[in-house]
């Protein structure tokens, strides 16, 4: 009978500690989280005007996407952010992209080769140099593309949403949740946004 | 008593089972295995060797091409210690020429595997919660100890990391 006890309890706690092996333990990273105040840049546009948060004085919010010329990822998705910026901005949630990636790394990301990247393409958004590479860390921004969004609250730019612009990064045909604009209409009909972080695969910024 | 421990195996068992609806298939022309992500879990969790140091990749990524010569290396280093390395590239579907065309002209010696799995937002935190889905990066896993790392690597330092873990 002890016996027994003693191998019941022992397959109790092989099973919990086989649930507690497979618990996920939340890393902090650094950066903004959710509900976080995001700070303001002054950075130069690739008209070579000087540009920050502050200059949108009717903007809503803003939709703030680390992007680059180089990453494959950030290639595929242009055209979804010319529309994005094309439908929103009317509604007081204009793009603006920043290039994070250092050029002396990766010279196919220099100030000279993210012009002709927005002349050829066409960009209807700011698209700025992260000169320096230090607004990137301060999002956490860890790869391109890497979008934030943020409501303006009373002078504060409160980050809304972190990730990817929806879920088929590679294949736009193959898109069936646009992350987003989920999140962007469900805050500009003042809801609460449901899904506020995702992931998507990117290119690691090179600084 | 020996009913107990028929019991007691059952039950541990039963952990185990997981219903599985995986993918799997060759890329045309090529020895490289293209799955889903629950293919590639279950090629992991049945892979004969003690320890893989599985690596995430793509032909597109500048990063990657310049670490994988020290996979390969470390692929040799330590093959008696029953180590194997498994590149797993995310390169896009229409580019698998390309990948084939690299893997054969680099003639790499790893293991090499295509993650055909379009949904990232599912897969990317069952590799590891922490991984933002940059690449390159790098999960080991050993008999006792798994660590995921999302950076490069020089030849010394995933060594130095392979070490920690296997000793």
């Amino acid at each position: 009978m002890k016996t027994f006890k003693i191998l019941t309890l022992l397959a109790l706690v092989v099973v919990v500690s086989a649930f507690a092996a497979n618990a996920v333990i939340k890393k902090d990273r650094s950066g903004y989280d959710i509900g976080d105040e995001a700070g303001d840049f002054y950075l130069r546009n690739v008209d070579n005007a000087m540009m920050s948060l502050r200059d949108f004085e009717d903007a809503k919010g803003f939709v703030v996407v680390f992007t680059c010329n180089t990453c494959p990822f950030s290639i595929a998705n242009e055209d979804r952010l010319i529309a994005i910026d094309t439908k929103y901005k009317k509604l007081g949630y204009p793009v603006i992209a920043i290039n994070p990636n250092d050029p002396h790394i990766k010279p196919g990301d220099s100030f000279k080769a993210m012009q002709q990247r927005a002349k050829k393409k066409g960009f209807t958004f700011p698209y700025l140099l992260d000169d320096g590479q230090e607004i990137f860390p301060k999002y956490g921004a860890t790869k391109t593309p890497h979008v934030y969004v943020l409501q303006r609250v009373q002078e504060k730019n409160i980050v809304k949403y972190i990730g990817a612009i929806d879920n088929s990064s590679r294949d736009e045909k193959a898109v069936t949740e646009k992350y987003l604009e989920n999140a962007l209409d469900e805050i500009l009909s003042g809801k609460e946004v449901t899904l506020k972080e995702t992931k998507a695969i990117g290119c690691a910024i090179k600084s | 008593m020996k009913r107990m421990l028929v019991a007691l195996l059952i039950i541990l068992t039963s952990c185990q089972e997981r219903q599985k609806d995986y993918k799997e298939a060759f890329i045309e022309g090529s020895n490289i295995k293209a799955l889903n992500y629950d293919g590639l879990e279950y090629y992991i969790q049945n892979h004969p060797s003690e320890t893989l140091v599985i690596n995430f990749w793509a032909t597109w990524c500048a990063p990657c091409i310049r670490e994988l010569p020290a996979f390969e290396k470390l692929g040799k280093e330590y093959k008696n210690k029953d180590v194997t390395i498994l590149l797993v590239s995310l390169d896009f579907p229409d580019q698998l020429e390309a990948l084939k065309a690299f893997v054969e002209k680099k003639d790499l010696q790893s293991e090499v595997l295509y993650l055909d799995d379009g949904d990232a937002n599912a897969w990317i935190p069952k590799v590891n919660d922490s991984w933002s889905g940059a690449i390159p990066a790098t999960l080991i896993t050993g008999s006792k100890r798994k660590k995921f790392y999302e950076r490069s690597f020089t030849y010394e330092e995933i060594e130095q990391e392979l070490n920690t873990l296997i000793n």
